[in-house]
């Protein structure tokens, strides 16, 4: 057994970097994917419901690690020479595309009809009629949801490591693996995935139970 | 009547309106003409197409036949004939449908801005002018749920106002209100009456009509069943459904 000291904790820090880093590239290009989705389902024209609709199907009804592993050989498939870190990335941001847009679709059609009647009758026409009226509402209906979907976003990141991307548990792993202390390693990987995520989970659900009170 | 609008130009006419909720018939052959400076006052039972009716004509309903025509305008369903009715007309919503994330004075500078590209400076002082005038300008800078229901009202009128409609449509303005709001809401629509703004209110509130009405229409079963000045109206009602409406109503109040 060796000793877990400077070095092995840098490591640590290191995958942690990644982390953090996938998780956030995935939350914020799903976001701006997500947004889109979540319009183009709820528009007036059938095909763009349909597309999105199917896109939102396939990543919500196949696993993540299959994504990941699709897109990885995928894009290699294609002959583009990509690192593991834009491919990871790219699958990250079209999963959390798919969930963040049904999230967001469904705080679009939450925000009352009512709204969208008084912006139609000012003679509000739809990019201010959304960006202005609807979307700023649907977003704060969506907040716990969409926290919630960052939490998972956050420990889903760890499956990365399977197309060989060095992430916090993949980190963990190697460590482990070299310390012959696999408890004491991953113990410390799953404090620090605690750290980060109870906190959002924390604000996710008082923002959740506020809100149940204002409608009250 | 406060003002004579018999010799005014016509802003707006509905010839053979029939609208239809799938095999439901909501309007049937709906035709009524509004002069300029009339105000009209539309009642009848649940259900009867009142709604309907006036959400037609700023095309929030889409019609199946007949036709629609504002300020020389013809509703023919494209954008730009949309839009055009739409900045000519205003409407005031039962459950007032303020933006509750944005403050009273964002609330009423959104539209002028976005639609008639009007500047921020501008669009403030329109807004003051028109919060002054349903008196809630101090409560420019609060949010909507911080108001109470008749405050809300007043700040959608005001809001409606913003965009300097020539015709203000009300769909039960004050059926939401707790009872002792119903006046506040009621004396800014007799101020706007006064002068001298078109406008069509579904309202079930007879006093009203009686003060300001030129004409009240009865509407049931998504017909227009009598139309007659407040005076006639109340006193002598031709139609049997019209008796039996007004008994039920008065009754109420
Ligand atoms: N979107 C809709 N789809 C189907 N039917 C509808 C729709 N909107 C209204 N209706 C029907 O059309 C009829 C007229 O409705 P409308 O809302 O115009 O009545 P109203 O006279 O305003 O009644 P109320 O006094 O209850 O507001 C009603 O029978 C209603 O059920
Ligand atoms: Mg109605």
């Amino acid at each position: 057994m060796g000793p877990i000291g400077e070095n092995e904790f840098f490591f640590l820090m290191q995958g942690l970097k990644w982390t953090v880093l996938l998780a956030i590239v995935g939350f914020i290009g799903g976001g701006i994917f997500g947004i889109l989705i979540a319009l183009l389902r709820t528009s007036k024209t059938k095909v763009a419901r349909r597309i999105t609709a199917g896109y939102i199907g396939v990543f919500q009804g196949t696993p993540l690690l299959m994504q990941l592993f699709v897109v990885y050989y995928g894009v290699a498939l294609l002959g583009i020479e990509v690192n593991a870190w834009i491919a990871v990335a790219i699958a990250f941001t079209l999963h959390a595309s798919a969930f963040l847009g049904e999230i967001w679709r469904g705080s679009i059609e939450a925000v009352p009809k009512g709204q969208t009647e008084a912006a139609n009758a000012l003679g509000l026409h739809y990019v201010s009629r959304m960006k202005d009226v609807i979307l700023p509402q649907a977003l704060k209906i969506s907040m716990p949801a969409t926290i919630g979907f960052l939490v998972q976003l956050i420990k889903g990141t760890s499956l990365a490591a399977i197309v060989g991307f060095i992430e916090l548990t993949r980190a963990g792993q190697i460590i482990s693996n070299q310390t012959y202390r696999p408890l004491l390693v991953f113990g410390i990987v799953g404090a620090i995935y605690f750290i980060i995520c109870w906190p959002l989970s924390h604000a996710g659900s008082g923002l959740e139970k506020r809100m149940a009170k204002a409608v009250r | 009547m406060l003002n004579s609008a018999k010799d005014q130009p016509t802003l707006i006419s509905l010839e053979d309106v029939q609208k239809w909720y799938g095999a439901f018939h909501a309007l049937k052959s709906i035709s009524l003409s509004v002069r300029k400076g009339e105000k009209i006052v539309l009642c009848g039972p649940s259900g009867s197409g009142k709604s309907t009716l006036i959400r037609c004509i700023n095309a929030l309903e889409t019609i199946e036949d007949g036709k629609i025509v504002v300020e020389g305008q013809v509703l023919d369903g494209s954008t730009k004939s949309i839009d055009a009715i739409r900045r000519e007309v205003g409407m005031v919503f039962q459950s007032f449908n303020l933006f509750p994330h944005m403050t009273v004075l964002q609330n009423c500078t959104l539209a002028p801005m976005r639609v008639r590209g009007t500047s921020h400076t501008d669009a403030e002082r329109l807004a003051r002018k028109y919060l002054e005038r349903v008196r809630i300008l101090d409560q420019a800078e609060k949010y909507p749920a911080q108001l109470s229901g008749g405050q809300q009202q007043r700040v959608a009128i005001a809001r409606a106002l913003c965009m300097e409609p020539k015709v203000m449509l009300f769909d039960e303005p004050t059926s939401a209100l707790d009872p002792e709001m119903v006046k506040e809401v009621l004396d800014t629509m007799i101020g706007l009456a006064r002068d001298g703004m078109t406008m069509i209110c579904v309202t079930h509130e007879m006093g009203f009509a009686r003060q300001v009405a030129d004409r009240v229409i009865f509407m049931a079963s998504g017909e227009i069943v009598e139309e007659a000045e407040p005076e006639v109206f109340f006193k002598s009602p031709k139609h049997q459904r019209t008796k039996t409406f007004l008994g039920e109503i008065l009754a109420h109040h």
